[in-house]
C-alpha cells in the first residue's frame, strides 16, 4: 500500500466515488419505479406473469460487458456515455425486481385484501395503502440484492472507459500497481455495505408495525 | 457486425471466433466443474446436518458485493509472478472464476436440502434408511430443482466474468471485445459483445433443458400442482 499515492490522489478518487454512488443509485431508483406497475400486473395475471418474468429473466442472462457494448447500437450513444451504464443496470433492476414486487404483492395476506376491500378501498387506493406497505419486507430484500449487485457490476464499465472506481482497476493495472485496486475494491465494498444499510433503515421507517429488538 | 461475423477470416486461424468460444466453454466448464466438486460436497454437509449455516450466508454476501474485476486484476498481479508463460494469466483467472462459482452452488444446495419435505426425510428413517441413504436417495434428489437452479446462476457468472478476465489476456470471447476496444473497432466488440450474450442465453437453456429431463417427475408433478393452487388464491384475492 502506497499511502502517498492515496493522499495525492483523494480528490480524484472522490470524483470517481461519487459518479460510483450515482452509476449504482440511480439505475435502482428507475428500476423500482419500472418494476413496481409490471410487478403489480404480473401478479394480477397468471398469463401475463409468465411472460413478463420470462422475458425479464432473459435479459438478466445477458452478461453486463455485452450489453455495455451492444446499447450504444440500440439506443445510438457513443460508447463512452455513462447513459449507457445506466440503461443497462436499470434493465438489470427491472429484472430482478418484477419478480420481486410480484412475489412481495403475493405475500400479502388474502384476509388483510379483503379487509380493506370490505372497508370500501378502490382497487389503487388499496395497492398503494394496503398491499404495498405490507409487502415491503419483501419488496426491500429484492431492493438490497439489486443495490449490492450493481455496486460491482458499475465497475466492470471501466473496461469501456466510464468514468467510476473500476477505473482505479484498470489503472492498477496498466502500471502493475496495488494500491489503486485495493483502494478501488475497499470503497467499493464500503459503498455496497453503506447502500445495503440505507435500504435497510428505509425498509424499518417504511413499516414502523414489524417487531423489532427491544433496547433496554 | 453483421459484415464482421460473416468474414471468413475471423473464422480461421490461431485467434478464430471458433477457437475462442471453445477456450470460453473450456474455461467456464472447468472452472464449474473444480466449484462444483469444493460447493456441493459443502452445501450437502450444511444442509444435512444444519452446522454452519450462519457461514453460508456470510460467503454469499460478502462474494456479492465484491467487484469481480478489482478481484480478476488483484489476484493477476499477485500471483501472476509464481508463473511461467501463459499459465500466469490463466490460472489467476480461473481462480476467481471457481471462486465466484462456488456461492451460487453451495447456498443453492444447501437451501434445496433444507426445503426437503421433513416429512420425506422422516420416512426415509423410519424406514431405516442410513444418513448417507437418506441424503443421497431422498435429499439430493427432492434438492435437485433448486441446485440445478444454483449451477445456472454460477454459470452465467462465470460466462460473464470469463469476458471481463480477457482484460488480463485470458483468451474467450472477451478478447474481441477487449481487442475491439484497444483498437477502436465497434464493429468487433460488438459481435464479441452479440457471440457472448447467445453464448449465455443457450447455456442458459440447455441447463433448463438438463432439468427438465433430470428432475423426478414425482417432483415435478407435485410443483405443477402448486403453482395451479396459487391463481386460485390470487383470484380471490383480487375478486
Amino acid at each position: 500500500m502506497n499511502l502517498d499515492w492515496i493522499v495525492r490522489e483523494s480528490d480524484s478518487i472522490l470524483v470517481l466515488l461519487v459518479w460510483h454512488l450515482g452509476l449504482s443509485v440511480v439505475p435502482v431508483v428507475i428500476g423500482l419505479a419500472m418494476a413496481l406497475p409490471l410487478g403489480w400486473v404480473a401478479h394480477r395475471s397468471g398469463a401475463f406473469k409468465s411472460v413478463v418474468l420470462g422475458t425479464t429473466g432473459l435479459l438478466y442472462t445477458v452478461p453486463s460487458l455485452a450489453l455495455f457494448v451492444m446499447l450504444p447500437s440500440i439506443l445510438g450513444t457513443r460508447i463512452l456515455d455513462p447513459l449507457n451504464v445506466v440503461v443497462a443496470l436499470t434493465v438489470y433492476t427491472v429484472a430482478l425486481l418484477v419478480r420481486t414486487v410480484s412475489d412481495g404483492l403475493d405475500s400479502v395476506p388474502v384476509e388483510t385484501v379483503q379487509a380493506a376491500q370490505a372497508m370500501g378501498y378502490r382497487t389503487l387506493q388499496r395497492l398503494v395503502s394496503v398491499e404495498l406497505p405490507v409487502a415491503v419486507p419483501v419488496i426491500a430484500a429484492g431492493l438490497r440484492v439489486a443495490v449490492v449487485s450493481n455496486v460491482s457490476v458499475v465497475s466492470i464499465a471501466a473496461l469501456i472507459g466510464t468514468q467510476q472506481l473500476g477505473l482505479l482497476f484498470t489503472q492498477g493495472a496498466q502500471l502493475r500497481f496495488l494500491t489503486p485496486i485495493i483502494v478501488g475494491i475497499v470503497l467499493c465494498l464500503v459503498l455496497a455495505v453503506v447502500l445495503d444499510g440505507l435500504v435497510v433503515l428505509l425498509a424499518r421507517r417504511l413499516t414502523p408495525w414489524t417487531p423489532r429488538a427491544v433496547h433496554a | 457486425m453483421i459484415d464482421y461475423l460473416l468474414d471468413p477470416a475471423h473464422w480461421t486461424g490461431s485467434d478464430s471466433i471458433g477457437t475462442l468460444l471453445v477456450q470460453h466453454l473450456i474455461y467456464t466448464g472447468l472452472s464449474l466443474l473444480v466449484a462444483a466438486v469444493i460447493g456441493v460436497p459443502i452445501g450437502l454437509y450444511v444442509g444435512h446436518t444444519g452446522k454452519g449455516t450462519f457461514f453460508i450466508a456470510g460467503v454469499a454476501n460478502a462474494l456479492r458485493a465484491l467487484p469481480t474485476l478489482g478481484l480478476v486484476i488483484l489476484l493477476v498481479i499477485v500471483i501472476a509472478p509464481a508463473f511461467a508463460s501463459e499459465l500466469a494469466f490463466v490460472i489467476p483467472s480461473l481462480i476467481v472464476l471457481v471462486l465466484l462459482a462456488i456461492p451460487p452452488i453451495m447456498t443453492n444446495t444447501y437451501a434445496g436440502v433444507r426445503a426437503v419435505d421433513a416429512a420425506a426425510v422422516d420416512a426415509a428413517v423410519g424406514m431405516g434408511y442410513r444418513p448417507l441413504k437418506v441424503l443421497f436417495a431422498v435429499q439430493v434428489p427432492c434438492a435437485l430443482p433448486l441446485i440445478l437452479s444454483g449451477f445456472r446462476g454460477a454459470t452465467l457468472q462465470v460466462i460473464s466474468t470469463a469476458t471481463i478476465a480477457a482484460y488480463v489476456s485470458l483468451g474467450g470471447l472477451g478478447r474481441l471485445i477487449i481487442d475491439g476496444r484497444a483498437q477502436n473497432d465497434y464493429d468487433q466488440m460488438l459481435a464479441g459483445a452479440v457471440l457472448v450474450a447467445a453464448l449465455a442465453l443457450l447455456v442458459d437453456l440447455g441447463i433448463g433443458l438438463i432439468g427438465r429431463f433430470a428432475v423426478s417427475p414425482g417432483l415435478t408433478r407435485r410443483r405443477i400442482r402448486a403453482t395451479a393452487a396459487q391463481p386460485v388464491l390470487a383470484t380471490t384475492a383480487t375478486a
